[in-house]
């Protein structure tokens, strides 16, 4: 693949030209979406061109990882309408936020040791090998926080849970399948805002 | 005290601090024919390499929460404009036992104007007058008529947008036409109106049409990350290019002021700095000096530079250097809004910030505490961003595709108000030299102290009721999903509004203040002040268009010094 600097570098310049142009009055208003449309498949392709298209984690172990993806896809699926989790890439930024950050590894690398023990004891297998009726009997337990009120052998997962599902919604809405899915628009060059569409009942 | 060399370039003015208040200061005085040499303690910048505009999370590798995810939840989250922190890498403050207090600083060329929330209120006439109106504080030295011509002269220079209302106490300005409302606008407005409450358009320092060779706003609600077109004001692209523009200008760049030096004339006649990129220590030689460091750093130069005729630190016989240091008071709520989830998607971004506020609608009138509030909202279906779930996932719990629907239709559905009120300055607020601690320059850091009064907690409770009838009156109900939500319920930590200012303050009594009338300090006639540092009162506008409209002020005054040979 060739260099990439030299791409982002000319996806700055047409960013810089774009701003130059609206500066000139140019109707360009779609424009920068097409350029970041542009640089974020030249960041996928370094991706994909990187280690064969696999994965190498950078804090969790192989198989934890795997774990990680299996949890990160069951808290925010793939449906009919959207890639879930693991399209998103929400795995890989939780691995590189963690590999950064002590008290992620403690949180999350504790925390999906704390869910394989804790699977162990009650159905003999480590969660990733547990049938997917037990995969859910232990979630059920620990995704909600009541659970956990009075309850010792529950607050350690709970709490390993919630953190787990803030940062997997941080990486499924922040990626381009994430924001579709949301609906957001934006992001764009507008000569004129228009305004409020009709709101029900105003 | 380093040496002085009388043989070197003397400057006619040197400006401490490229921010608000520098970079006015540069304008005026360039433009007025006088030579200025400014130092900056941060780089240069650039904005088309150094703004994040118009890039989406997924680009970024950290999708905005910063390395390790340390600024998921922070003001300084990947996107913003550089180099604004709450903390410094080797450049510490600390806190008196018993006090919390946060500062937040901005370490490059336009401090925090590169980032700042735009909102460009004048102040009232009653803000100058705050112990003649209610017996608290002081009256500044001057009165609003005498700043109003600045207001005028800065806001038509820098575009600020708003509508003339009559609102007591909150005077109109010279305003660009207002954006068109957002739905969360329209929704809120509406509520106002009933509860009586006034809710006008915001008053923002973004351009809604070309002025002075800079475009119009493209409203992309991205003015947080540094605008790389200019359509909104900082002092990195609207201050400090047209003062190189004049020739009269140099800016020495990763240069942290270290101490005003004091010739025997006993008027200061160099900085000394250091060069953060060699670690050497150099002189700066000027005829007159403009400390606009920001009002904390501006007080440490101060007190930092001591000598045998100033041993308490430069212009602090007073001994009111550091003191009556205030923040803004704040507080905030969530509402959800299930209607908001009823409208189509559509564009929603508009500017960088809110196209309403409510300015305080209760002036004059018999209240609970003193002075008063405005209130910031905002909302809706701006870009996603991390921690933007936080609350949804705390308050829905559980997992699959459930949570996954639960965040596609919440999101938008939310308002936050934010309440900015006026404290009044107290004996046990105040920063001072921290007698043990260095940064990592050698320089003496600051100790902050701090206590709000009772008068801010009476101010914060009201905003929390208020914020909540808006909410129930609109047809929302309050948020309290997220623990962070729930914290903020009380009142903001010192510090944490960025309105932090008072430290050297002005005044005609030698023995009150620092500064004169002329923000001149009263011990050496060649040194001014020219951030929030001069300010007596700390009313709810926030004090950036003040900020620039005193410098403004205060530049003239030396520009006629100077032409008189006073310099």
């Amino acid at each position: 693949m060739r260099p990439m600097t030299q791409d982002l570098v000319s996806r700055r310049n047409v960013l810089k030209s774009l701003s130059m142009g609206a500066i000139a009055g140019s109707v360009l208003h779609v424009i920068p979406l097409q350029a970041a449309e542009y640089a974020h498949s030249m960041i996928e392709a370094e991706k994909a061109d990187a280690n064969g298209g696999g994965y190498t984690p950078k804090f969790f172990s192989v198989p934890q990882y795997k774990t990680l993806q299996m949890l990160c896809e069951t808290i925010l699926p793939g449906d009919a309408e959207s890639g879930g989790a693991i399209e998103a890439g929400a795995p890989e930024f939780i691995d590189l936020l963690t590999s950064e950050n002590p008290e992620y590894q403690l949180k999350l690398g504790g925390g999906l040791m704390w869910l394989d023990s804790a699977c162990d004891d009650r159905f003999g297998n480590a969660y990733i090998d547990c049938e997917a009726g037990h995969q859910k009997e232990i979630l059920d337990l620990i995704a909600y926080r009541k659970n956990a009120v009075g309850n010792k052998e529950l607050s350690h997962g709970v709490e390993f849970f919630a953190l787990l599902r803030d940062l997997t919604s941080d990486g499924f809405f922040t990626s381009r399948i994430g924001i579709k899915y949301l609906g957001y628009i934006g992001n764009a060059f507008l000569i004129e805002f228009p305004g409020c569409p009709p709101v029900p009942g105003l | 005290m380093p040496n002085l060399n009388p043989a070197k370039k003397v400057y006619d003015v040197c400006i401490i601090g490229s921010g608000a208040g520098g970079g006015t200061a540069a304008k005026v005085l360039t433009g007025g024919g006088l030579s200025v040499v400014l130092l900056e303690a941060g780089p240069r910048l650039n904005p088309a390499d150094d703004f994040k505009e118009h890039i989406w999370p997924y680009e970024l590798e950290h999708r905005g929460a910063g390395v390790g995810g340390t600024s998921r939840l922070q003001l300084n989250n990947e996107f913003m404009a550089p180099n604004g922190f709450w903390d410094i890498e080797g450049e510490p403050y600390t806190t008196a036992p018993g006090s919390t207090f946060r500062w937040f600083r901005s370490r490059i060329e336009g401090g925090r104007t590169n980032h700042w929330g735009r909102i460009a209120l004048r102040f009232g006439p009653a803000d100058f007058r705050a112990r003649s109106t209610d017996g608290m504080g002081d009256d500044w030295p001057i009165s609003y008529e005498e700043l109003s011509p600045y207001y005028d002269k800065v806001e038509s220079y820098i575009g600020v947008f708003g509508t003339a209302e009559h609102v007591p106490n909150s005077p109109d300005g010279v305003f660009l036409p207002p954006p068109r409302p957002r739905c969360t606008e329209t929704i809120v407005k509406k509520a106002c109106d009933s509860l009586k409450i006034t809710c006008i358009p915001s008053r923002l320092a973004i351009l809604t049409q070309p002025l002075n060779g800079r475009p119009a706003c493209h409203y992309c609600a991205q003015c947080g990350r540094g605008c790389i077109s200019a359509a909104n004001f900082s002092s990195s692209q609207v201050m400090i290019p047209i003062a190189q523009a004049t020739g009269r200008f140099t800016m020495i760049a990763n240069a942290m002021a270290r101490e005003l030096v004091v010739g025997k004339s006993g008027r200061v006649e160099a900085a000394s700095y250091i060069d953060k990129t060699t670690l050497r220590e150099s002189l700066v030689y000027a005829k007159a000096f403009v400390v606009a460091a920001s009002a904390c750093e501006s007080a440490r130069l101060l007190l930092n530079s001591r000598s045998s005729s100033f041993p308490d630190g430069l212009a602090n016989s007073s001994g009111v250097v550091g003191r009556y240091l205030t923040d803004s008071v704040g507080s905030s709520l969530t509402g959800y809004f299930p209607q908001l989830a009823q409208v189509q998607a559509h564009n929603h971004d508009g500017v960088g910030g809110m196209h309403m506020y409510m300015p305080w609608w209760r002036f004059g009138a018999k209240n609970e505490f003193l002075r008063g509030y405005h209130i910031e909202f905002g909302g809706g279906r701006h870009m996603p961003g991390v921690g933007g779930f936080d609350g949804v996932c705390a308050e829905h719990e559980g997992y699959g595709s459930a949570l996954k629907q639960k965040c596609k239709s919440a999101f938008g559905t939310f308002i936050g108000f934010s309440g900015r009120g006026e404290m009044i300055p107290n004996e046990k607020s105040y920063c001072e030299v921290d007698p043990n601690v260095v940064d990592k320059w050698g320089i003496p850091v600051l100790r902050f102290h701090w206590q709000w009064g009772e008068n801010e907690a009476k101010m914060a409770k009201d905003m929390q009721g208020t914020f909540r009838s808006i909410i129930e009156t609109a047809g929302g109900t309050v948020f309290a999903g997220s623990h962070r939500v729930m914290q903020s319920n009380g009142i903001s930590e010192g510090g944490t509004v960025i309105h932090e200012l008072g430290t050297v303050r002005m005044g005609n009594d030698d023995k009150t203040s620092a500064l004169n009338r002329n923000c001149q300090a009263h011990d050496v006639k060649n040194v001014f002040v020219a951030d929030a540092a001069p300010f007596v009162t700390n009313p709810d506008k926030n004090p950036t268009l003040s900020i620039m409209a005193l410098s403004w002020r205060t530049s003239e005054y030396l520009l006629d010094q100077a032409r008189k040979g006073e310099l």
